[in-house]
């Protein structure tokens, strides 16, 4: 064998004969930034988190020097404080807590009622073709029609009481939400079914013990992402005859021409979204170890 | 070896087989008068140009894909479905990424079809048989990993120690080695046939590779394509233990080429020599 180094003296081990690593190389400034363009390329947690601030706080500022220097009414455009003071004034007078609490409650109860019926029929549509025959048309032509069109129908079939707001919320979700959980289940690869039909499994122990547990990490993601169409619905839901929550709130505000309220309710329906969205990601994370396994997990 | 082959004839007999995809004028024959037979404690692989219908032949012998005419009788007995006498191993994907190794080779255990009848003692052999597999299979050291943290080899270990957890009659294997690399292929070849004889199984072992067929089999079934049908059958001129170095022998090489000339002629794959020389003629003029 040519070139090759001479062996290791007797009982050296060999890591002790490996020579150091030299210090690594350290990037260019140029290098660094062509890095944060490479296709699909990793980023340091640092730099996505810098990044990520940054893309909160420009707007945030950008916003804050509009409304301070612009010359924009405020009527159209109030400022960062205008719409913390107005949340302070929402808090200790306007039952702030009660509005949230209110819709919270809507959003999730229209949204978990949809989960309820939407898992077990998205399950059979994706399973069995007859299923999806008779009712993968019919889900798809309704679901293109507005939720909001439904409102007249609804306080006419429903009432107005709370049962109509969820009933609103339900219609938004439930049809989405039927056809993307038979999505889910026609991902399960067909091997690890057929795996499972070739050592006796029966069809109930396969749905149940391949399929179900094959697509439940993606219909934890589908559960996540209607639940954040849920909230869509919100406004839409407490349309109807609505005297409380957070849609209600920033409806009426529109009456006074309460700009700032208005911003207040928009940006807290989106906290209240992005704190639930995490805890579905961290809820995700805890019950799927497998699925990003590090070493010896 | 042959301890059950009694007066019962072949563990697999296929007679006329045809499968037809489709209806009308677009119906593709997949198989056309397939007759093919099993012995207990056989080693049959089979290859063919793709489209030759080998992977569907195995489909219909495992019961995932219904015939449209002839018969299969495993042991005597028609089939029709899936059945735990007939294990089969997949080319990927077929493992269950939530479980761990162990938990995948324990699987059949908590299915119904296994657990009829069960008593202490059957429940303490299933433990044993499923940490002997374990071991016989190398997985010591990742039994307690997922599949996702394993390569492709230890994946197909796992898929095949699964297979094998119920003690089926037949082993299926559809290309189970078609995507791991040439040396680790190699360790699986004879993995696989220390095994199956350890278990006295009896293997359909389908491939594309015919270096693979030749090694592993104790005949090559060969099939031809459009419409698939059997071509020939080829009895391998080598002793029931296989090594390495056989593959450098004079009846292996022989026979693999000859396998190979066959499989090119019924595919009409031909190197058209004359062609590439011209089209070379042509790029250097230019």
């Amino acid at each position: 064998m040519p070139n090759r180094p001479d062996p290791p003296a007797e009982g050296a081990a060999l890591s002790a004969a490996a020579p150091e690593m030299p210090a690594p190389h350290k990037p260019t400034r140029l290098q660094a930034l062509s890095a944060l363009w490479t296709i699909r390329g990793d980023l340091s947690t640092r730099a996505y988190w810098t990044l990520a601030g940054i893309g909160l706080l420009v707007p945030l500022l950008l916003w804050t020097l509009l409304a301070a220097f612009g010359t924009v009414n405020k009527i159209f455009l109030p400022g960062p404080l205008d719409v913390v003071l107005r949340l302070g004034h929402w808090y200790t007078d306007d039952d702030l807590m009660g509005d949230i609490g209110i819709s919270v409650y809507r959003v999730v109860a229209g949204w978990a009622l949809s989960a309820l019926i939407a898992l077990p029929l998205g399950l059979y549509i994706g399973t069995y073709r007859s299923v999806q025959a008779l009712l993968e048309p019919l889900t798809d032509f309704i679901r293109y029609m507005p939720a909001v069109a439904f409102i007249p129908l609804v306080m006419l079939w429903i009432g107005i009481d709370e049962r109509s707001k969820v009933a609103i919320i339900f219609i938004g979700t439930f049809f989405q939400m039927v056809l993307m959980v038979a999505e889910d289940v026609r991902r399960v690869p067909l091997a690890q079914i057929e795996a499972a039909q070739t050592m006796g499994a029966t069809r109930s122990e396969i749905l149940e013990k391949v399929i179900l547990a094959s697509a439940k990490p993606a219909l934890l993601d589908t559960l996540r992402v209607t639940m954040g169409w849920a909230w869509t619905y919100l406004v839409v839901a407490e349309l109807v005859a609505a005297n409380s929550g957070l849609g209600y709130a920033i409806i009426k505000a529109q009456r006074f021409l309460q700009t700032d309220k208005i911003f207040a309710g928009i940006l807290l329906i989106g906290a209240i979204g992005l704190a639930i969205d995490q805890a579905f990601r961290l809820v995700h994370r805890l019950s799927f170890p497998w699925l990003n396994p590090r070493g010896d997990a | 070896m042959s301890a059950r082959q009694g007066a019962a004839g072949p563990l697999v007999e296929c007679r006329g087989i045809y499968k037809v995809f489709g209806a009308g004028a677009a119906a593709v024959t997949a198989l056309r008068n397939v007759d093919l037979e099993v012995g207990e404690g056989e080693f049959v692989t089979v290859v063919g140009a793709s489209g030759c219908g080998k992977s569907t032949l195995l489909r219909v012998i495992g019961g995932l894909e219904t015939y449209t005419a002839g018969r299969i009788l495993v042991d005597g007995k028609a089939v029709r479905a899936p059945g735990i006498d007939r294990a089969m191993v997949f080319q990927n994907y077929s493992l269950y990424p939530w479980l761990t190794v162990t938990e995948n080779i324990r699987f059949t255990r908590c299915l119904s079809a296994h657990t009829r009848n069960r008593t202490t003692a059957s429940v303490e052999a299933a433990l044993g048989r499923s940490d002997a597999l374990i071991r016989l299979m190398g997985l010591v050291p990742v039994a307690h990993k997922h599949p996702n943290q394993l390569s492709g080899g230890m994946q197909q270990r796992v898929a095949i120690a699964r297979a094998l957890m119920s003690r089926p009659r037949i082993l299926l294997m559809d290309e189970p080695f078609g995507a791991l690399d040439a040396q680790t292929r190699e360790v699986m070849h004879d993995l696989i046939l220390h095994v199956s004889q350890l278990e006295h199984s009896t293997v359909i072992f389908v491939t594309h590779d015919v270096e693979e067929a030749v090694y592993l089999g104790s005949r090559v079934v060969l099939m031809a394509p459009r419409p698939g049908r059997i071509d020939t059958i080829y009895e391998v001129p080598l002793p029931v233990h296989r090594r390495q170095e056989m593959r450098q022998s004079p009846g292996f090489l022989q026979l693999r080429s000859q396998i190979l000339g066959r499989i090119r002629e019924t595919a009409g794959m031909k190197t058209d020599f004359e062609l590439l020389q011209s089209l070379s003629r042509q790029a250097s003029d230019a």
